[in-house]
């Protein structure tokens, strides 16, 4: 907002501060005419971040829920994603940022809890990305808001409270379709992004003790996404598991596994497995079954060694 | 089966009677006023219905004015078979029409009076009025008004170019369409019976303003400066394409000319245009000069207006106050489905009110009309940083595309009226005929005149699709690009695979992409 003067921030409920705070205080900082309430429609705030931006400005919207992004949908495939190729180049919207709060919180049910980056990830033309902690946040957010294209920025809900790390003042950013190998592992590959981080990094930590060393890649940008870091990854350790909170059938673990199974078939020394959420509608009282969590996924990486032998 | 769409119907005019003076009166104030041109800070016109039919007999006046009229607007000339009477024994009964009926049994009271009816006005009892200049026989009606001041249609030159460019579209039109029935183009959709309306928005409006239309506005990109060649060049997809060869035909773009892309989605434009406004709005509010200032217009019709887009852009717009005018071209049908099937409020302007937004019905077929309408919409937007609702009321002559047979659910009778009374080119045409600006027409008579300027595009529009059709199509290699500003991994692998392939099958791709 400071680097970029015509930078405005908008959506449901941001002026006031926003129903997770992050525009607190940016009302009075910045004026009501950069940071403002729009009235409740999700595909008036799409569209409106796709013309302000088409004329020369930045558009930083915020749909309250990923849950409610649904309405956008079409201008967020049919308009944004094709903006600049329609155009000839002549046009481009790269100056959206579509900002929302996705992923289980421990009681969202249906509509709070929803994690739509597959919907999202067979959109040529946008990019999707998920961070999985504050650090990342800052330098994607940084970078999504200031790439030439238009992005889709997700940002798990659960994160908001309960991740903790230090993140530095200064104006930094990180680059967009790279993964970041958190832990290097000789025995298998985990893949995940957003809140599913924390739950990996518990499996590990317990595969640890009975002596299997993981490697951990937080994939950060769905859409393009590292094939590279995946692949060479995967080619060294010839097994490997991914894992999202969204539900199994065509979820994002799908193109991935899909691709690995392509790039490295003759490195595989098992089955590519995926450790996902239930193909239900993501359930309130029964949430704590139905989340991927860290002993699901260690009794895949104990099934995929099994096989491995 | 088709109307015959190469003849234009000629012009056919009705007779009004010879004591009846149909003279723009124009009172000394506005005289005076006139004289500075002082647009921004110039009242808004208003004219008087009541005043009107005491102004046809009042005959001193009118001669004074007649005058003053022939003073400030040399080229101008009094069509000499009416005359004023200096005294009318009785009223005649008035041959000027008072109402016009629309498909939908829509039928709609005409006024001379151009007045926004802004968000707190009253609203009108029954349905909105319809504004109106120009009648079908190419009379003006009368009115104590500002005409000079707000339509500069009105001098020999601007009017005769917008003619010259109202022919050119159907011209193009007729020819597109023949190609497309020859198997030349893939598809095509015509502007029949719209002409009036792009071409007077078009002509209020500056290039600084942004355009967002829906895909029947090609005439507004005509006006604005896009060439033959480049609408023939995007039709035949080809290299020289703006759009790169993407998309259908009559999906034209062009960023010089400050007009978006048409994208098929309906309705989608609308919310954008709130987006646009909003940043013009910034930017206007920045320049010092009135010139330099912009706002935003979507295009849309009858049927775009019922989708959710619709709802929500004008919400937007009246709520977050930005300069944009939403322009409805309300022809009564979208694809098969009639206004009727449509909605059951009056038209889409009557929705206005309903966000708070100022809004206006206007004769669509009326080009002096839709241009005042236009040029006073701007001013109220830039001037306010608020939306208007512009909708002009016409028909859709053409069949909505050319996969579309609109005889199968419409009667032939309702179209080859509006062809030939209610067409805005007769109109217009009609008009030229009152006018007799033999100066501007280069001292021919108006039949030669139009015929002439008919051959004149029509050659223009053949030889801009021969030299298209010749082109070659875009380089394959441009399929890959502009999905994101720069090529990633996984695309610049997959043109490598298809390049590698296509190189493996020559013989299969050698006939190019049709």
């Amino acid at each position: 907002m400071d680097t970029d003067e015509t930078a405005i921030l908008f959506g449901e409920d941001v002026g006031f501060g926003g129903v997770f705070r992050c525009s607190q205080d940016l009302q009075d900082q910045f004026g009501p005419h950069r940071v403002f309430n729009t009235p409740l429609s999700e595909n008036g705030i799409a569209g409106f971040a796709v013309g302000y931006a088409a004329t020369g400005g930045t558009a930083i919207a915020e749909i309250q829920f990923a849950d409610y992004i649904f309405p956008a949908m079409d201008q967020i495939v049919n308009e944004m994603a094709k903006f600049r190729y329609r155009s000839g180049n002549q046009w481009n919207c790269g100056g959206v940022t579509i900002r929302a709060p996705c992923g289980a919180v421990g009681h969202g049910g249906h509509y709070h809890s929803q994690s739509p980056e597959a919907y999202l990830a067979h959109t040529p033309g946008i990019v999707v990305v998920m961070p999985s902690g504050p650090k990342d946040a800052k330098g994607l957010l940084l970078s999504s808001i200031r790439s030439p294209d238009p992005v889709v920025f997700l940002e798990p809900k659960a994160l908001y409270r309960s991740s903790v790390e230090p993140v530095p003042d200064e104006d930094y950013e990180l680059p967009l379709g790279v993964a970041n190998v958190l832990h290097q592992g000789s025995d298998i590959t985990l893949i995940g992004w957003g809140g599913q981080l924390r739950l990996l990094e518990k499996a590990r930590l317990l595969a640890q003790k009975e002596g299997i060393h993981c490697e951990l890649i937080d994939l950060r940008t769905i859409l393009p996404w590292d094939v590279d870091t995946v692949t060479e990854s995967v080619i060294k350790t010839g097994k490997c598991i991914v894992s999202h909170e969204a539900p199994l059938t065509c979820g994002f673990g799908a193109e991935l596994v899909s691709t690995i199974q392509n790039e490295c078939f003759y490195s595989l020394e098992a089955p590519v497995m995926r450790v996902c959420g239930m193909d239900t509608p993501f359930p309130l009282v029964h949430e704590k079954y139905y989340i991927p969590n860290e002993l699901k996924i260690l009794d895949a990486i104990r099934d995929v060694m099994e096989k491995a032998k | 089966m088709m109307r015959p769409s190469c003849i234009l119907p000629f012009v056919t005019r009705r007779k009004i009677p010879s004591s009846l003076s149909v003279i723009p009166s124009i009172n000394n104030a506005v005289a005076r006023a006139s004289s500075n041109r002082a647009h921004s800070s110039m009242p808004l016109p208003s004219f008087d219905d009541e005043k009107e039919s005491r102004i046809r007999s009042e005959t001193s006046q009118a001669s004074a004015n007649q005058q003053l009229l022939q003073k400030k607007m040399p080229a101008f000339q009094r069509p000499s078979c009416i005359e004023p009477k200096k005294e009318q024994a009785k009223k005649q009964p008035s041959t000027i029409p008072t109402h016009v009926t629309y498909t939908g049994d829509m039928t709609l009271p005409i006024t001379s009076k151009l007045k926004l009816t802004l968000p707190n006005d009253e609203t009108p009892s029954g349905s909105w009025p319809l504004f109106r200049l120009m009648d079908e026989d190419g009379h003006l009606r009368i009115q104590d008004n500002v005409i000079p001041n707000i339509v500069n249609l009105y001098d020999t030159k601007s009017a005769l170019h917008a003619h010259r460019l109202m022919i050119r579209l159907t011209q193009m039109d007729d020819i597109f369409l023949n190609a497309q029935r020859q198997g030349r183009i893939s598809f095509y959709m015509s502007c029949r019976g719209e002409e009036a309306i792009h071409i007077g928005a078009a002509a209020a409006l500056s290039l600084k303003d942004v355009i967002l239309a829906q895909y029947r506005e090609a005439g507004v990109l005509m006006y604005r400066g896009f060439t033959l060649d480049q609408f023939a060049d995007q039709c035949f997809s080809n290299k020289n394409d703006l759009g790169r060869g993407r998309q259908m035909p009559v999906h034209y773009g062009s960023r010089a000319l400050n007009f978006h892309t048409i994208s098929s989605p309906l309705g989608t434009q609308l919310p954008q245009a709130v987006g646009v406004g909003y940043r013009l709005k910034m930017e206007n509010e920045r320049q010092e000069q009135e010139s330099k200032k912009g706002c935003a217009v979507a295009f849309f019709g009858d049927g775009s207006a019922s989708t959710g887009d619709f709802h929500t852009a004008c919400n937007f717009a009246a709520t977050l106050e930005v300069p944009s005018i939403f322009f409805c071209r309300n022809n009564g049908f979208a694809i098969s489905t009639s206004v009727e099937e449509q909605y059951r409020g009056d038209g889409i302007v009557s929705r206005a009110p309903g966000y708070g937004m100022a809004a206006i019905r206007v004769d669509g077929n009326d080009l002096f009309a839709v241009n005042a309408v236009m040029k006073v919409a701007r001013r109220y937007a830039i001037e306010h940083s608020k939306p208007v609702m512009v909708e002009a009321m016409t028909y859709r002559q053409s069949h909505h595309s050319t996969s579309d047979d609109s005889t199968r659910y419409r009667d032939v009778k309702e179209i080859n009226r509006w062809a030939s009374d209610g067409d805005p080119v007769n109109r217009f045409n009609n008009f030229l005929d009152n006018a007799k600006w033999q100066g501007g027409m280069d001292g021919e008579n108006v039949e030669l005149y139009i015929k002439r300027v008919r051959d004149e595009e029509r050659f223009a529009v053949l030889r801009a699709m021969e030299q298209a059709e010749k082109k070659q199509d875009p380089d394959l290699s441009t399929m890959f690009e502009d999905v994101y500003h720069e090529k990633p991994h996984h695309l610049k692998r997959q043109e490598k695979e298809l390049l590698e392939h296509v190189k493996r099958n020559k013989e299969y791709y050698a006939a190019g992409s049709h």
